[in-house]
């Protein structure tokens, strides 16, 4: 899932102290789940705004609001009421669903609640762990399922760097090397000849804005319709 | 105003430990500030954060949270989670502007009716020195209860 964190309170409320009325607006899935933008937390931070726009003396109102997902126009059009009774809209959900708000309402003020820190898992109460940089290139079935991208902070596409100790990497001794768990997981899985071929370098395409098409839809939305 | 500050504390508490320590202290004829106004809660593991800082819009003076002792839970860990809350509601509320000392966790048991008394006495003098709650003054300060039972709903 995408993970998000919220960003300072400070940013938040100096960015909304310019509008009367703003919608805390929700979203029910990914920053959900990771405990930063879904209904609850809309609310607590409602709450904290209205207290600290109460003790500064502003005269400004905040509403509630959560969609099941901000990243898809059916769901988005159910705010469109309250978007209407709103000045601005501050959004908890991930830089994608921030950007589809904006484009749904956009003659009104979209901010921004959180900052989008990674693809990732969970990997106990309350920790997320970063595990994908969607860069359109998988190589997780060579690898072991262990993502050099992701996981080595140089991103070699074939390491072990020299740097690596005990299986520990030089960037900081408490992580783990990613190529040395490439290394374990295809050694346990009868793989290691997967480490022969060079991995040659990467497409950067992955730099200009993404779209894609379900092949199923492909007709629908090829050139010719 | 003219009116004599009297602060009005918000108390939740676990109707096994801190509600049942109430109780007896009442029994006991204790003599504590009438201040307390008690929620009855099945478990502090309910308290939470929203209930928090709706309770200080609504004009609480202070709130105090009281559980069972660190591992007397009766549903286990309830009572963690709401340590752990409520240290969270004292950062958010210093992130406001209110502060966070007008909150607190207790760890009360049934039989410490004499601990309930002393905590009243700790956040009622707490409050007295913190000053009035600046925020729910131009608006009605419904019961603390009844906001609890708004968001319940």
């Amino acid at each position: 899932m995408i993970v998000a964190q919220r960003k300072p309170f400070a940013e938040i409320a100096e960015a909304a102290a310019g509008y009367r009325r703003v919608l805390v607006a929700g979203c029910g899935t990914c920053v959900a789940v990771c405990l930063t933008g879904g209904e609850k937390e809309a609310g607590i931070l409602a709450a904290q705004l209205d207290i600290a726009a109460q003790l500064g003396e502003r005269e400004q109102a905040f509403g509630v609001a959560c969609v099941e997902r901000q990243c898809d126009r059916e769901f988005l059009d159910e705010l469109a009421a309250q978007v209407a009774e709103h000045d601005a809209v501050l959004s908890l959900a991930c830089g994608a669903g921030i950007q589809f708000l904006a484009e749904r309402y956009p003659d009104t003020p979209v901010l921004a609640g959180v900052n989008t820190t990674f693809i990732g898992i969970n990997n106990d109460v309350g920790v997320w762990g970063e595990r994908c940089r969607s860069c359109r290139d998988c190589l997780l079935s060579v690898t072991g399922g262990v993502c050099p991208i992701a996981l080595c902070p140089k991103g070699m596409l074939n390491g072990p760097c020299g740097g690596a100790e005990d299986g520990k990497c030089e960037t900081d001794r408490e992580r783990d090397c990613a190529w040395t768990l490439i290394y374990q997981r295809l050694e346990n899985t009868g793989r290691l000849a997967n480490l022969e071929p060079i991995i040659t370098a990467r497409n950067h395409q992955a730099s200009l804005p993404g779209r894609q098409v379900h092949p199923a839809y492909e007709r629908r939305y090829s050139a010719h319709e | 105003m003219g009116e004599k500050y009297e602060p009005k504390i918000a108390a939740l508490i676990c109707t096994y430990c801190t509600y049942t320590a109430a109780d007896m202290a009442g029994s006991m004829r204790l003599q504590y500030p009438p201040n307390v106004r008690v929620v009855k809660l099945l478990c502090t593991g309910k308290v939470d954060v929203i209930y928090l800082l709706e309770i200080f819009k609504a004009g609480a003076d202070a709130v105090m949270v009281s559980g069972c002792e660190i591992g007397d839970c009766h549903f286990l860990e309830g009572n963690l989670r709401a340590k752990e809350r409520v240290a969270h509601a004292k950062t958010l509320l210093d992130e406001a502007g209110l502060g966070g000392g007008r909150l607190e966790m207790f760890h009360i048991g049934a039989s410490d009716a004499p601990k309930w008394a002393q905590a009243v006495l700790t956040m009622t003098r707490r409050a007295l020195e913190l000053g009035p709650n600046p925020l729910g003054r131009s608006r009605p300060r419904p019961a603390a209860a009844q906001i609890v039972e708004e968001h319940r709903a």
